[in-house]
């Protein structure tokens, strides 16, 4: 791949995806890129730069984009958000929605699943506390690939394996197999769509509370802070979002603070203009 | 330190875990079937059990039934790590006692997901 190969895929993947590379990275291109290039039968990357030129291989584009997404997750993750989704934003919003009934919960880079259907078996364990409610979780991802495998919930031994309790294994999963399949009942919680963050998504509607970890850390920082002003103005007036844990807020937006109590977790900045007079003149 | 205890009758398997645990930084002593595992438990009790539950001897449930009768048996975590795949095992072995549930195979990844889960690390 010749250093113009490089660049194009650079600007290519930047403008499709909002992924920020940069040149240590060019070997992930390579090994990533090299079985698209079997699968469309392009001899060599330059080749595959070539046709993305000429756009005219259907499918294409979509692979190179799908290739390069990282998909890494794995049920209950990092632990702590999940935690803080039981013990602090479930009661929080039990509370605050209490009229309504009503929480809407988004998980924004949902890549297999497991996100997601973490967050649906945490609130179906809760479910005596929300009977009456209705509750959605929206789930979205780039890749339609993996949205296919997040709607089908079948995870292979090993998957199953890596952070979530045996007890919701055996409560929740159908065995076929060496393969898991997760109920029914938690799936059917779940609404799958197809979402490019760096695009317009104003149309889902306002959430309680926004899962988007792991994902910023690939965009640059122009991105980054397009990306949070959009989820800020996405979330409920007392929303939360949850934030992976090498991804912040700070120096990127304004509209959004930390929650000093809880790490990776962001609420709405309060700005003067939305505080109250007598409040603000006793600043 | 933690103590933890592996035992199952292959001799790889243990070295396996040994390397695992030891790089996890716990104390780590074998037995390679339930009874001698029961013997050592006896002497001092460990943190964790790490337990086969196809072995010579005395296989992993009946020594999960019985350690857990023996005085302060019921204070060890007991994580079953064995090729009994099926949800039979493991809702029996749960229904005994067990803490967690490791299907081989394994890697250092898994050891460390299902001992935070059972709440040891």
């Amino acid at each position: 791949m010749t250093e113009l190969d490089f660049q194009f895929l650079c600007g290519f993947l930047k403008t499709r995806s909002g992924l920020a590379l940069t040149p240590e990275k060019r070997y992930l291109v390579e090994s990533r890129l090299s079985p698209i290039c079997r699968r469309f039968e392009l001899d060599t990357l330059s080749g595959l730069v070539g046709a993305l030129k000429v756009g005219r291989t259907p499918g294409l584009e979509t692979a190179v984009v799908e290739a390069m997404t990282t998909n890494e997750t794995f049920f209950f993750r990092d632990k702590g958000p999940f935690d803080l989704f039981r013990d602090v934003l479930l009661p929080r919003y039990l509370t605050a929605r209490a009229g309504a009934r009503r929480l809407r919960i988004w998980c924004a880079a949902a890549s297999t699943g497991q996100e997601p259907y973490s967050l649906a078996m945490l609130l179906n364990e809760a479910s005596a506390r929300l009977a009456g409610w209705q509750v959605q979780i929206v789930a979205t991802d780039i890749s339609t690939e993996v949205l296919e495998k997040a709607k089908a919930g079948i995870y292979n031994q090993f998957e199953v394996q890596r952070g979530l309790p045996i007890q919701l294994l055996v409560k929740y999963f159908k065995q076929n197999g060496d393969q898991w399949q997760i109920s029914p009942q938690i799936r059917a919680m779940v609404d799958y769509r197809p979402l490019n963050l760096i695009k317009e998504f104003g149309h889902l509607g306002t959430f309680d509370i926004i899962y988007c970890r792991n994902v910023l850390i690939y965009f640059d920082k122009p991105t980054k802070s397009d990306v949070l002003e959009r989820l800020a103005k996405a979330m409920a007036p007392d929303g939360a979002l949850l934030l992976g844990a090498a991804e912040t807020v700070i120096g990127l937006t304004d509209s959004l603070s930390p929650d000093v109590a809880n790490r990776g977790l962001y609420g709405k900045a309060v700005s003067e203009a939305s505080v109250p007079p007598r409040i603000a003149a006793l600043r | 330190m933690k103590y933890c205890l592996v035992v199952d009758d292959s001799s790889v398997i243990r070295k396996v875990s040994r390397r695992i645990l030891e790089d996890m930084r716990f104390r780590v002593s074998e037995a390679e079937n339930g009874e001698k595992a029961l013997d050592m438990c006896r002497a001092e009790m460990p943190d964790v059990v790490l337990l086969d539950w196809n072995m010579p001897v005395m296989d992993g449930y009946e020594f999960l039934m019985q350690v857990r009768q023996i005085p302060g048996g019921d204070e060890p975590k007991i994580i079953f790590c064995t090729t009994e795949n099926d949800i039979a095992h493991i809702s029996r072995a749960l229904e005994a006692g067990a803490n967690e549930y490791i299907m081989k195979p394994f890697d250092k990844d898994i050891v460390a997901a299902k001992f935070q889960d059972a709440g040891i690390i």
